[in-house]
């Protein structure tokens, strides 16, 4: 029955897996589009999480409390202590938020767009194993991702970069143009202090977030880019932080940092003075034919085929550059796609898909006491520690290993014993995966030794794992 | 030879253990020392390979490989698994006994309707939406402390009206074999997880069972010191799964029993000098069938075998009314027969663990499913 295929595609690989508790949906594809209207950016389960203008001024303690520690000072115990307990402060910041992303997944009445947010996300990935961003990387989400996943590319770019997880994460602050004022300044007293530009902001802007690596781009570009983007920073933060005109946690532009002059990038000159010019070059790169080809493909990736078709990347690009990058024109097209409503699942769940449509599918709304940092990183993806700028895999060479499965089914256990029999995982399953459940797994749910035991069977059937 | 050969092993009471006693009276209890805990077997434990009827001529040829090799003589009919070598000491110290040929009133093969009526006590499946256990909180004065299942959530043994607690240790379970082997089955027809699923368990292969057992013990340590406080909940519950044995069933079967013995014996140790006043009972859905199958396992029964283990319990001895395994003494033509209503056996119990009267038990517990005639003698009282 195609349609009913439809239907599942819609839950499961367009959604977030379906909840038992919820309508099932009647035309699928207008569905989808229909969430985009109803989106929430700033939904219950994140309204109270603490943003960047909380976090930034524990932080800037933090920093100022490790450079009093510095070694010339004698160990200091309540300086130690203190220290501590802001780490453990900053630690708390991730687990709430990491709780608070996996409870707007089961909640969420546009899990379609929830899952764009997530793709987003790992698109403009930071990785909280670089301690000083970890408490920042929920805000990120929340500030920088969400409010821009149904607008302009453009603008969801210059919110990733700006916001101070990304200028953290990828070393912007220590960023400095050697001709700028205040190095100068610097080098004039103490000659033998070398700063200067630090490369790593630019290189990811140009390989992972807009034109893709081998993209044509040289490593003069990528100085060249580097150049431009010197006085970025983040009010509140570091010694210069008295100065900034902006609230703690805000972008903020130290024109003092900046280096003066034209820049050439990709073969164009760029002659704007301070904050226009980085922001000059963001708009060319968030326009450039590459970039679009970029997005297509991951998108096409994330929705379709580890291996996107070709034809499919190709229209999807294409609507990118005739729109200017209006992302949900984009995502119309993918909908409009019959690629990605081929009835076969070709996407291997990663284990955040597996476990957010595992609880949804149990009709779960929260964690029983658990936190999803931890139970995430038992399955080998703790949320927002890809442990690299390029974000975490999208393909299932990645995630489908022994182990991993090994841990899903004990998961699948632990979750289904919340349940019991109060679920009946017979009927369940038809309702999780209209048309798409195999007589081989209704035969293996049915002859289940407990309903719990049939529960989990369900969550971790080959078309459960896959989407 | 007679077609049905009546055993009543019964070291303390002989035969009048099978006997109503009512002459005693409802008494609502103090707060007092008791402790009931049951440990429920989910997937149909069996009770042919668990407490082995070796005495009975027609056993060993059902059974061929199946019978456990180096059973621990019980008596002249029946021995016990040598996986269960704790459960054993029990025995010989009177603090356990064993009842083969038992079975709820259910008769049909699911194990979701029969785990249904063996924890609602119920005449049938999905008649009752609360469970005996919580019936039998009920009949207990209610002094704040609540019973207790060793859970993620309340079992429906304990599902109803009395108020209930759980208490779930955090750490990642490991998967059961049951699961495991199910899982396997599940994948079978799919190339990549089905190579996969292949790698996985070879290594879970290699890291061994120790993890199961060491989880048991645990379990049953926690439960004890939950139960040992003066305050403490007076009853308990604790699930055990993985005894749906259709193959491979001696290495399975082992370790499950092995992971149970080490489980009893944690909560002997931790209960302490109060284990004197402790009953478990150990009970699972229905039995096994009498014969092997064809992948060195056994199939959904009705007649199973059923544990009282506790220094309350009057231990020492089989207690059975044995059909026999000859072809014609078979339900169905395939299943021990019961002749032993479990109903009886938990009614019979609970009631002298907490001095209740027995048919007033008997009847707030299994009404529903008929006129339960508790067993008197199994545990003595206070």
């Amino acid at each position: 029955m195609p349609a009913s295929t439809d239907v599942a595609i819609a839950l499961n690989r367009f959604g977030l897996g379906a909840r038992p508790d919820e309508a099932t949906p009647v035309e699928a594809r207008r569905a989808l589009v229909e969430q985009f209207s109803r989106y929430e950016p700033r939904p219950p389960a994140w309204a109270s999480q603490p943003g960047s203008a909380a976090i930034i001024p524990r932080i800037d303690a933090l920093r100022g409390a490790a450079r009093a520690q510095a070694p010339d000072a004698a160990g200091e115990p309540a300086a130690d202590s203190g220290r501590r307990s802001l780490r453990r402060d900053l630690r708390a910041d991730y687990l709430a938020a990491a709780d608070a992303r996996l409870l707007s997944a089961l909640d969420t009445p546009t899990p379609f767009v929830e899952r764009l947010v997530h793709f987003w996300s790992n698109h403009f990935a930071v990785s909280v194993d670089k301690v000083v961003a970890a408490p920042l990387a929920g805000p990120h989400e929340l500030e920088a991702i969400r409010p821009h996943v149904l607008g302009r590319f453009e603008d969801l770019l210059l919110a990733a970069e700006t916001h101070p997880a990304m200028q953290l994460y990828l070393d912007q602050l220590r960023s400095v143009g050697p001709d700028s004022m205040a190095v100068q300044r610097v080098e004039a007293r103490r000659p033998e202090r070398k700063l200067g530009l630090n490369e790593n902001l630019a290189r990811e802007i140009l390989e992972l977030h807009t034109l893709g690596v081998r993209s044509g781009y040289t490593q003069a570009d990528v100085t060249e880019f580097a150049r431009a983007l010197t006085g970025w920073s983040v009010a509140g933060l570091g010694r210069g932080a008295a100065r900034d005109t902006a609230p703690p946690g805000s972008f903020e532009f130290r024109a003092a940092l900046h280096e003066p002059g034209t820049r050439t990038i990709l073969g164009k000159t760029y002659s704007q003075r301070g904050e226009a010019q980085a922001r000059a070059v963001l708009h060319d790169l968030a326009g450039a034919p590459a970039t679009a080809t970029h997005i297509a493909t991951k998108l096409a990736r994330h929705f379709v085929a580890d291996t996107p078709p070709p034809a499919l990347v190709a229209r999807l690009a294409d609507t990118f550059r005739k729109s200017g990058g209006d992302l949900p024109a984009v995502y119309r097209a993918l909908i409009d796609a019959d690629e990605a409503w081929a009835p076969a699942p070709a996407k291997f769940k990663t284990p955040w898909d597996w476990t957010v449509s595992a609880l949804r599918g149990l009709g779960l709304r929260d964690l029983d006491r658990a936190h999803a940092a931890p139970i995430l990183a038992q399955l080998g993806q703790p949320p927002w520690k890809p442990g690299s700028p390029a974000g975490y895999d999208d393909i299932a060479a990645s995630w489908a290993a022994p182990d991993a499965l090994l841990r899903r089914v004990e998961l699948a256990q632990r979750f289904a014993a919340r349940l019991g029999d109060r679920l009946d995982a017979r009927a369940l399953a038809e309702r999780l995966l209209p048309g798409v459940l195999t007589g081989a797994t209704r035969k293996q749910i049915a002859r289940a030794e407990s309903p719990a035991t049939a529960l989990a069977l369900l969550l971790v059937a080959p078309e459960f794992q896959r989407r | 030879m007679p077609t049905r050969r009546k055993i009543l092993h019964a070291l303390n009471l002989g035969g009048g253990a099978l006997l109503l006693r009512p002459r005693l009276l409802f008494a609502a209890p103090g707060r007092g020392r008791r402790r009931f805990v049951f440990i429920i077997q989910r997937g149909a434990a069996d009770g042919l390979a668990i407490v082995p009827p070796l005495g009975d001529p027609a056993y060993a040829g059902l059974r061929g490989a199946l019978v456990p090799e180096g059973a621990v003589k019980l008596d002249a009919m029946f021995a016990l698994h040598p996986a269960l070598a704790e459960t054993a000491k029990m025995y010989a110290a009177r603090e356990a006994l064993f009842v083969q040929a038992v079975a709820s009133p259910y008769r049909e093969r699911s194990h979701f309707d029969g785990q249904n009526v063996l924890e609602t006590g119920g005449g049938a499946p999905y008649t009752l939406k609360d469970g005996w256990l919580n019936r039998l909180a009920a009949l207990l004065p209610d002094d704040g402390e609540h019973a207790i299942a060793f859970a993620a959530t309340v079992p429906l043994a304990l599902r109803g009206k009395a108020a209930v607690t759980s208490y779930a240790p955090s750490a990642l379970p490991q998967a059961s074999d049951d699961l495991l082997t199910r899982v396997g089955m599940l994948y079978a027809g799919d190339a990549q997880l089905h190579a996969l699923w292949d790698s996985a368990l070879a290594a879970q292969a290699l890291a061994g069972d120790a993890g199961g057992r060491r989880d048991a013990a645990s379990l049953g340590a926690t439960a004890a010191s939950f139960l040992l406080r003066p305050d403490g909940p007076r009853i308990a519950m604790i699930e055990t799964g993985g005894w749906d044995t259709h193959s491979g069933q001696n290495g399975r079967l082992a370790a499950q029993l092995k992971s149970l013995d080490a489980l009893l014996a944690a909560l002997k140790a931790g209960m302490g000098a109060q284990w004197a006043d402790t009953v478990v009972l150990v009970a699972t859905e229905f039995g096994r069938t009498a014969a092997a199958n064809g992948t060195g396992g056994t199939d959904h029964g009705t007649g199973a075998a059923a544990m009282l283990v506790g220094g309350a319990v009057q231990g020492g001895r089989v207690i059975a009314d044995w059909p026999g395994l000859a072809r014609g003494a078979l339900l169905d033509g395939r299943d021990l027969k019961p002749t032993l209503a479990l109903d009886n056996l938990i009614a019979g119990a609970v009631a002298a663990c907490f001095a209740l009267e027995p048919a007033r038990t008997a009847d707030a517990l299994f009404a529903q499913a008929g006129a339960a005639r508790p067993l008197e003698g199994l545990v003595t009282r206070t």
